[in-house]
């Protein structure tokens, strides 16, 4: 039964569940051994998880989810459960409640698995910026998962959840699960709650799925988009949310953009992509060449956004109400200063201090005020493409998995990941990443955008284009 | 290039303590990447609205009412120090 239990996607295990084929419990069981194996083999593991259960939870009958475990990015605050962001300044936090969007997931019968391992604050693209150790790809272990949120990438890809929250803030969710071969859906901004999402740039973090199939990414979503009183910037959405069933792409108009598919991409990784491309035209999808002439630019405007925002949000580490404090300073100040000094890892303290300088005095309009402004140009140049196609195409990431270590010393070749999946994230725009094939033996991601709440449509389309390609992700299982 | 003076000046604005060997590469880094994201600079943009939020919303206040919130047990019982029933920290003057 093991293998067979393997093989089912969780929405499969829904329905094995629903049909009284598999038991919950026994769901469970499974994965809580696999993931806990995976955590008790330290440095010999792949690194996926921050803290695996001890015990299933009790799952009510007919619920939808049908007690399917979740595996939940350490960022998520779950009630007496270590919720750490990745960093040392957090180490053993155990948060009074638990995040909107995971309580909702649980009413719904997902039954909490494990956290997984995220750079620390969910800054960087490699997952080897955590205080608890990196996280390595389960396609090749010398190599990333990608990040931040590797762990739930490549938890999945590995078999070790059936499905997993990430957080994607400028690619967090689409990066990793590229690099891991597996589904991942940032949705429209303010459409998942955020509430009891440790923060890092608030006008960006969105909570999203990362899974095997795009019908399972489906389901999850399903049951986190809601309004929260409690997160004043989320969103009622305007239509319920279909579950994907298209076979075929006609009428579909996909979107390439020049800015986005050129200079910088692997050529593998274009192969690949180009063709993908070739299979939506056989599945009758148009395809044509689109602009989006800021997109060049999106990346230099998210590293002033993003870190100004996070050097505000990360203020609240300062040793007082929770986390680190640092021993024996002689005074407040002192304290603050230390604290922080002793609890940051070195990318966390990078993009605060890249923060503070844009906001300080006499530099606020020129970085702050002129990267708002690009983000303008961005969301403008997206709705001029949307009145020409439906959905827009790219590569997900520039390379397949890279090697542990390979960028850890340069800053902006790391930051360079980001590419291709920071415009749409300044757009507030929804956006997948399916795996499209194979490139030196690695996964390549292809990533669909589309206007905001058009979440239906791009699911509808992901899933054509995912049965006609037929990655198989087997291999990375382990 | 972001000088020696002006990585501790911004550190003493961010609260953060900086070791002596982080200094150096500090400056190096927040210059090459400040170089780098200074390419927005020329685009001219001086008519363009700033967007700090792609979502346009107001009135998403709540009624003024009392509603139950965290005990205070709870409320403290992830500080590094307590007392009298609130947060103790080290005296703002040594």
């Amino acid at each position: 039964m093991s293998a067979e239990l393997l093989e089912l996607t969780a929405s499969q295990a829904v329905a094995e569940i629903d049909a009284g084929a598999v038991s919950p419990l026994e769901l469970f069981d499974f994965y809580r051994e696999r993931a806990g194996a995976d955590r008790d083999a330290g440095a010999q593991g792949l690194g996926c998880f921050t803290w695996v259960a001890a015990d299933a939870p009790e799952t009510p009958a007919g619920v939808p989810l049908g007690g399917v475990p979740l595996a939940v990015k350490d960022l998520f605050c779950t009630e007496n459960v270590p919720s750490q962001s990745g960093s040392r300044i957090l180490e053993g936090y155990l948060p009074p409640y638990t995040a909107t969007v995971v309580s909702r997931l649980q009413h719904a019968g997902a039954s909490l698995l494990a956290k997984t391992n995220q750079d620390e604050f969910a800054m960087g693209s490699s997952t080897e910026n955590s205080a608890y150790g990196p996280t390595l790809n389960p396609w090749d272990r010398t190599r990333v998962p990608g990040g931040s949120s590797g762990g739930s990438a490549a938890a999945v890809a590995a078999g070790l959840a059936p499905w997993a929250l990430g957080t994607d803030t400028g690619g967090s969710i689409r990066q990793p699960a590229a690099l891991c071969g597996v589904v991942g859906l940032k949705p429209t901004y303010g459409t998942v709650s955020r509430y009891g999402m440790i923060a890092f740039a608030s006008s960006l973090d969105q909570a999203g799925p990362i899974t095997r199939d795009v019908a399972d990414a489906a389901l999850l979503l399903s049951h986190m988009v809601a309004r929260d009183p409690c997160d004043a910037t989320s969103l009622q959405t305007p239509a319920k949310l279909e579950l994907p069933c298209a076979e075929g792409l006609e009428g579909v108009t996909l979107g390439v953009p020049g800015e986005l598919t050129g200079e910088g991409i692997e050529a593998g990784v274009l192969d690949s992509f180009n063709a993908a491309l070739q299979r939506a035209e056989e599945l009758g999808a148009a395809v044509r060449e689109v602009h989006l002439p800021h997109a060049p630019h999106a990346l230099s405007a998210y590293y002033v956004l993003a870190p100004a925002e996070a050097s505000s949000n990360l203020a609240r580490y300062d040793g007082v109400r929770y986390g680190l404090r640092a021993e024996g300073a002689e005074d407040l100040l002192d304290m603050y200063t230390r604290t922080r000094h002793d609890g940051f890892g070195p990318e966390v303290k990078r993009r605060i201090m890249l923060g503070t300088y844009a906001l300080s005095s006499g530099y606020y309009d020129a970085y702050y005020g002129h990267a708002q402004r690009v983000r303008t140009k961005i969301a403008e140049d997206f709705a001029a493409v949307f009145e020409q196609v439906d959905l827009i195409a790219t590569p997900t990431a520039p390379t397949v998995a890279f090697g542990l270590g390979e960028k850890t010393g340069d800053p902006l070749a790391m930051y360079l990941n980001d590419y291709c999946t920071v415009p749409m994230s300044l757009a507030g725009i929804p956006a997948i990443s399916i795996p499209c094939g194979l490139s030196q033996g690695l996964p390549v991601g292809l990533q669909l955008a589309g206007p905001a709440f058009s979440e239906t449509r791009l699911l509808d389309a992901a899933h054509a284009l995912e049965r006609a390609l037929a990655f198989d992700g087997a291999p990375a299982r382990v | 290039m972001i000088t020696r003076e002006e990585v501790l000046h911004v550190a003493r604005l961010a609260r953060l303590e900086l070791a002596e060997e982080e200094i150096e590469p500090m400056a190096r880094e927040l210059s090459a990447i400040l170089d780098n994201v200074a390419r927005i600079k020329q685009l001219d943009l001086e008519d363009v609205r700033p967007t700090s939020h792609v979502v346009e919303m107001t009135g998403s206040l709540r009624e003024d009412v009392v509603v139950p919130c965290l005990p205070r047990e709870v409320a403290l019982s992830q500080a590094p120090a307590v007392g009298e029933g609130g947060f103790l920290v080290p005296s703002p003057q040594a």
